[in-house]
């Protein structure tokens, strides 16, 4: 037999084999519970495709037939390969031991961010109170004129849109500057720094301003539900970000791309608790905080409580972690 | 230069390699990804504005307010368009419709599929990826790396494969019919009968020439320079599978 002959053989006795593939992966990928006779013959069929495309990259490289099996063995390794689909216990474990376990990493960061935010807080109000007319460029000129006629510029909010409307536009913008403080640590750290600033700046100028009008305390009252875990949260997605920044300043890898790799993918875990804080935080600003029937009690505890909430939230106590035992007790 | 790739390494000791993919197939997946969410969500938006105002007229769209209209036809539509790449992403393990038609696939820097975080952090990124305007920071980063990879990618650790799948169609073609036929040849003649519309005619007429004599020995140069370009077609045909043509 010629090794023409052979080759032609060869071929025509896989081919049959091949023609099927394309619908057995398909079946493979469509299906999440496969029995174990069909892993066992996704296994085979695995093996067996390796060994076709070692034959037919000698016999007929470059050839679409090699591209074809190349394309299937492909397909198949990312069948065999891909991670268990339980998404209720991969929950469990991102709430419950990852999020904590930043959190814990982070601690310092979250120090030093909030420390800058309440310095930025302390300074927009200096600014403002020292030299009223920059406000002008820290507030719009709705704000400054509502507020030179003596009414809050929040006052309005449940006449002009209704609270479904004003929640979820207020959820969606704080989920997006919290993202962005995140993403734009990217820079070295410098733009959470600057994101982290102008919101401390503008808070504490707003508060300076309404302040020379009597109006604080309305102010106050309108920020306490919700503005505990609010400001917390993008504090804590500023954290995330300035260490995104040093992990490019101070690489713990071999390469500032591995670094930033690592760093993103672990701290972005955190970004996942913050949005869903941010849900809670944008009905509260939505339903509750605009309403002038809500005594200030009543927003106390509600902010109180969500704080509580968040902090539970946070170290994972929330979703059924336990304290870590003392070292007494584990050698009892 | 050859394109950069990147390694799919098995247990079998037997490596498949990707072709990484460039400014241009990612500009082209976008952009059919951009107007896909963009019909869809107008489409959603339109349709729901008409069913709540209760007619299928012009006039519905100037009605319709309140808090059930944000939430049944508003809403979804803004969540369509915002979350389409995030939701499609991870629902076709890293692939959307634009990816698809444009013959690419998200992978991960090992080549294999890339889990959700990976796949929600790389569409996280897209605030600073497409700063300041039609993604121009992507597109740098793109250009500027050597394996074309936007700032989410470098987040997540993926990257972008060439992936065209005509596996079905390559293995359908295996026809042995012609036992006297070697597969290269086979090969060669079904793929130049697939580009066949494609070529110029005298390029067509020239290529044909030579792979039949090379494949027909009892075929001559004279006799096959007589032959139009579709005599030259039909005869390749006959050779790779004689009983059908016959």
């Amino acid at each position: 037999m010629s090794a023409e002959t052979g080759l032609q053989a060869w071929l025509s006795a896989r081919v049959e084999s091949w023609r099927t593939l394309p619908p057995k992966l398909s079946a493979l990928e469509r299906s999440r519970n496969h029995t174990a006779a069909e892993a066992l013959h996704a296994i085979e069929l695995y093996r067996a495709l390796g060994r076709d495309l070692s034959i037919a990259r000698r016999i007929l490289p470059s050839s679409r037939i090699t591209r074809a099996l190349e394309h299937s063995y492909a397909k198949l390794h990312a069948l065999i390969y891909r991670k268990p689909h339980d998404w209720r216990a991969r929950m469990r474990t991102l709430f419950r031991d990852e999020i904590p376990a930043v959190v814990s990493e982070l601690r310092v960061a979250i120090f030093w961010v909030s420390l800058l935010f309440v310095f930025s807080a302390g300074a927009g109000w200096w600014l403002v109170a020292t030299y009223p007319e920059l406000i002008s460029l820290l507030a719009s000129e709705d704000m400054i004129n509502n507020v030179e006629r003596g009414k809050l510029w929040t006052e309005d909010m449940l006449n002009v849109a209704p609270s479904s409307v004003i929640s979820v536009e207020i959820l969606s913008n704080n989920i997006t500057v919290s993202l962005l403080a995140f993403c734009v640590g990217v820079f070295f750290g410098l733009g959470t720094f600057y994101i982290v600033a102008t919101n401390g700046l503008m808070l504490g100028a707003l508060f300076a301003f309404t302040h020379q009008h009597g109006m604080a305390g309305e102010l106050l009252k309108f920020v306490t539900a919700h503005g505990v875990v609010e400001l917390s949260v993008i504090c804590l997605a500023a954290a995330a970000g300035v260490m995104l920044g040093e992990s490019l300043i101070r690489p713990t890898h071999p390469t500032r791309r591995e670094s930033f790799q690592h760093a993103a993918s672990k701290t972005s875990k955190l970004l996942l608790l913050c949005a869903l804080l941010l849900i809670g935080c944008g009905f509260i600003e939505g339903y509750l905080s605009p309403d002038p029937y809500f005594p200030m009690w009543s927003r106390f505890v509600v902010g109180f409580g969500y704080g509580i909430v968040m902090v539970g939230a946070l170290t994972g106590h929330l979703f059924g972690r336990s304290r870590p035992r003392r070292q007494a007790d584990v050698s009892l | 230069m050859t394109a950069p790739q990147i390694t799919l390494q098995s247990v079998t000791g037997v490596d498949v390699e990707f072709r990484i993919a460039g400014a241009g197939s990612r500009s082209y997946a976008f952009i059919i990804d951009l107007h896909i969410r963009f019909i869809l969500a107008l489409a959603w938006f339109v349709v729901g504005t008409m069913i709540y105002a209760g007619r299928f007229a012009l006039d519905a769209f100037s009605e319709p307010t309140g808090s059930t209209y944000v939430w049944w036809v508003g809403l979804p539509a803004v969540v369509t368009y915002f979350l389409y790449h995030p939701i499609l992403e991870i629902a076709m393990r890293g692939s959307t419709p634009g990816k698809r038609m444009a013959g690419v696939r998200i992978v991960t820097r090992t080549g294999d599929i890339p889990g959700a975080g990976a796949l929600l952090l790389r569409n996280i990124f897209r605030l600073i990826d497409s700063q300041p305007m039609v993604y121009l920071v992507g597109l740098i980063t793109v250009l500027l790396t050597a394996q074309h990879v936007r700032i989410g990618d470098l987040a997540a650790g993926t990257l972008l494969i060439v992936d065209r799948d005509d596996s079905e169609r390559s293995f359908a073609r295996l026809t042995p019919a012609n036992t006297r036929l070697s597969p290269q040849a086979a090969d060669l003649i079904h793929e130049l009968l697939e580009r066949w519309n494609d070529l110029d005619n005298e390029t067509r007429a020239d290529i044909a020439r030579s792979l039949i004599l090379r494949v027909d020995k009892s075929a001559s140069a004279e006799q096959l320079a007589q032959l139009s370009a579709h005599d030259l077609q039909t005869q390749l045909m006959k050779l790779l599978n004689p009983e059908a043509t016959a």
